[in-house]
């Protein structure tokens, strides 16, 4: 059974700890793959509140991560992301894939993040410094890079 | 009674993050409970005007408005997500 961890938290995240943990008593593991997504400045942005759907959330994020390690036979995953609000620069997103080849790792990383992008229940609102808030709307390409991978479970 | 949760900008327009409330009678699926939330008038006749910008979870479960609910489900509705 590949090794997920999925977690839904405010506080921030330790890349190095959890690639380490992710390895733990793992031989079999030829790289891992990471992205951190990074709350993105400009235009007078200042931070971005993000809400969730507690207990849905996890749910979708579990089915995303099974299905990755199901399609690319990875070893294991973890996706961890945060919510509240967060200044520019900080660190939204972390997806973490180790498998045994390079390619497995890096396409489960982006497959998991296409999908977690458009399927998990994250909502964000952009805060600006002249005060003014309002909800991101959703991206069409967000939707195409998803597509690209048909569906969830194939 | 049904759970029913708003998110996102829906909460912000009503001022509530959710409610309770019996199965109207006579609706089987989404679409007729948001014709009875609709028939409330004033910001909830605005937020479902325009059903297409609207997502529907059933039971935490994405769901289309033809999904059949029943008395103890949880409905929530959202705008599409934004995560990652």
């Amino acid at each position: 059974m590949p090794r997920i961890t999925i977690r839904v938290q405010a506080e921030a995240f330790d890349s190095a700890h959890e690639t380490a943990l992710l390895l733990r008593g793992h031989e079999d593991v030829g790289g891992v793959a990471a992205f951190t997504g990074i709350v993105r400045g400009g235009g007078g942005l200042v931070a971005l509140e993000l809400e969730h759907y507690p207990g849905m959330t996890e749910s979708m994020m579990r089915r995303i991560a099974e299905s990755a390690c199901a399609r690319f036979g990875l070893v294991g995953c973890t996706v961890i992301h945060r919510v509240g609000r967060l200044a520019v620069g900080m660190p939204i997103v972390l997806v973490l894939c180790a498998s045994a080849h390079r390619g497995a790792a890096q396409e489960g990383t982006a497959f998991m993040m296409d999908w977690l992008k458009t399927s998990a229940p994250f909502w964000k609102r952009e805060e600006f410094e002249n005060g003014h808030s309002a909800w991101v709307e959703p991206r069409a390409q967000d939707e195409a890079a998803k597509a690209r991978w048909g569906s969830l479970t194939a | 009674m049904l759970r029913i949760l708003y998110f996102a900008w829906l909460r912000d327009r009503l001022g509530r993050s959710g409610e309770t409330l019996p199965l109207p009678q006579g609706a089987h699926c989404v679409q007729d409970l948001i014709a009875a939330l609709r028939a409330r008038g004033g910001e909830y006749a605005a937020i479902f005007a325009k059903p297409e910008l609207i997502r529907v979870a059933v039971n935490q479960s994405f769901a289309t408005i033809a999904a059949p609910i029943a008395a103890h489900d949880e409905i929530a509705f959202f705008p599409p997500v934004t995560g990652g």
